[in-house]
């Protein structure tokens, strides 16, 4: 006869825990906890978007600021910008040349490389990196003046620092972006064709004809200028994350942090859009 | 909805009634989450008059001066700047009330990216355009000579003390020439001779400008220097509202303790 007990395992009599799955309600308030936080923060973007949208365009306006702004993120962006241009091209130049060799393309080369750097790398380093750059530095700058009152003080002071603060650095990152991408561009097309004709001879000129033979417009003006919508995202997610931000020194980093990593997130969400867009618009 | 130019009408109206308080806090109350902050509060500062608000810590007396200047919104209740209910106005309408008021930060909040003398222009260069770069500058000179920093002009915030930069904070909440002051705390952390000279200051301010003044302090030697009215607070509502001599004569335990550890 069995020394077990009704309803009495192996397993209890040998005292194995298991652990407890979490009851269903509380997984499904904790999902729904997550939900409604999403769609709070889009909904708070949302209202963001719009009060720095009416002060952009509203009178007096923050020429000053934004002359800085332009400076802050551009100039000083562009070494940056165009050393990554410069890796990138030379990158896609050696994995283009080994590529087309197996399949006995290599005349190809130089559309390759134009075609990759100017509309699919280039723009995309250029805002990732900008991101990280610009982006931290908004998110932090922000979010330090947001926890020193300072944000508060210009508003006292009966200045709209929706108009001061964050439209002039949106409109900043919209106007330099585009910029700072074709120096990337420039940058990568120029180390590309100089490890490639490090290999084999190929005249810069012959690579520009070769490269450009039949392009139009359409093939490269609106990848560079959607990078202003880039600009956008990234000016506008840094500036919300800092002027929202609460909890001293640690908010002000989880601010940079939170800039950057949702900046380049939707960055190269927008990208896919974008890609698609373009390809429907300009064919 | 008023706009911007029926806001500049009712003010012009209300400076004509020289009768009317200029700041009137009518039955407000503000919490933040479950913490009752502010429990129908109601004060009112005329003219040319000062009111220091004392309380302990953690009372609202800052909330309230927040609330003054529109940082934040009362639950309920209202309040009255120059006749004009500045509760729910939109940004550039509440600038316009903004404009007349100069705010000093328990902390300063100074711009720490810009130099003494750029914090004190800040306001002058944004509101007053038609001034010329010298005429700005002479005024941020007076100013700065006023609260005794005339020689500290270059240097940034984080190159001076936190008494010091409470006296630039000063200067810049005075650049304007407003015709309300408020003041969070603007002797804390100074010596005894510095705080007197910026009680002087105020009293000065008072005389020839006419100012109506709210000041919270814990300093009572100060309140009772500059203030023509006290208002004490516990827990969000006001205990009593007098002279001081009012206050030294209450028998509210509160107001006796208060008065005794100060």
């Amino acid at each position: 006869m069995s020394d077990l007990a009704l309803g009495e395992s192996r397993d209890t009599r040998t005292q194995v825990q298991v652990q407890p799955a979490m009851p269903a309600p509380a997984a499904a308030h904790s999902i729904a906890l997550l939900i409604n936080r999403f769609f709070e923060w889009f909904g708070e973007l949302g209202i963001f978007f719009w009060k720095v949208a009416r002060a952009a365009v509203t009178p007096p306006f923050e020429g000053r600021e934004l002359l800085r702004q332009l400076d802050e993120v551009g100039s000083k962006s562009l070494p940056l910008v165009a050393l990554a241009g410069a890796a990138i091209g030379v990158v896609i130049s050696l994995e283009a040349r080994y590529s087309l060799s197996r399949f006995g393309a290599k005349s190809m080369f130089p559309a390759t490389l134009v075609y990759s750097v100017i509309q699919v790398m280039g723009p995309v380093i250029t805002g990732l990196v900008v991101s990280g750059r610009v982006g931290a530095g908004i998110g932090a700058e922000l979010a330090s003046m947001k926890v020193t009152e300072q944000i508060d003080a210009i508003e006292a002071c009966a200045i709209n620092p929706y108009r001061l603060l964050a439209a002039t650095r949106i409109v900043a990152c919209i106007l330099m972006l585009p910029l700072l991408t074709i120096a990337a561009d420039a940058c990568g097309l120029l180390t590309g064709w100089f490890a490639q004709a490090l290999v084999e001879p190929l005249s810069f000129h012959q690579f520009i004809e070769s490269g450009f033979h039949g392009a139009t417009f359409n093939a490269f003006l609106p990848p560079t200028f959607k990078t202003a919508v880039y600009g956008l995202i990234i000016g506008l997610i840094a500036c919300f994350q800092g002027m929202r931000t609460r909890g001293g020194a640690e908010g002000v980093g989880r601010a940079a942090t939170n800039s950057v990593v949702l900046a380049s997130l939707f960055l190269i969400l927008a990208d896919v859009v974008l890609v698609k867009f373009i390809l429907v618009v300009f064919p | 909805m008023d706009t911007v130019d029926d806001i500049a009408t009712k003010q012009e109206e209300f400076e004509q009634d020289g009768r009317a308080p200029v700041v009137a806090i009518d039955n407000v109350y503000k919490s933040f989450g479950n913490l009752k902050v502010l429990n129908g509060i109601s004060l009112s500062v005329a003219r040319g008059e000062t009111l220091a608000v004392l309380g302990r810590s953690g009372t609202g007396k800052s909330v309230l001066l927040r609330l003054i200047i529109g940082l934040n919104q009362p639950d309920s209740g209202s309040i009255r700047i120059g006749g004009q209910d500045i509760t729910g106005l939109p940004m550039d309408q509440l600038g316009l009330i903004r404009k007349k008021m100069g705010f000093l930060f328990q902390h300063a909040a100074l711009y720490d990216s810009l130099s003494v003398a750029e914090n004190v222009a800040f306001p002058l260069r944004h509101h007053r355009r038609e001034m010329s770069g010298s005429e700005r500058d002479d005024r941020v000179r007076k100013l700065l000579a006023e609260v005794g920093l005339e020689n500290d002009i270059e240097k940034m915030p984080s190159d001076i003390s936190g008494g010091m930069q409470k006296r630039v904070g000063l200067a810049r909440a005075l650049a304007l020439a407003p015709e309300i002051l408020l003041l969070d705390e603007p002797t804390a952390g100074l010596d005894p001779i510095s705080s007197g000279e910026i009680d002087e200051l105020i009293l000065k301010l008072q005389r020839e400008h006419q100012m109506a003044s709210i000041v919270v302090t814990h300093d009572m030697f100060s309140a009772k220097t500059i203030a023509s009215r006290l208002a004490l607070l516990d827990q969000g509502s006001v205990v009593i509202e007098g002279t001081f001599e009012d206050l030294r004569q209450s028998d509210i335990g509160f107001v006796k303790e208060f008065l005794m550890h100060s």
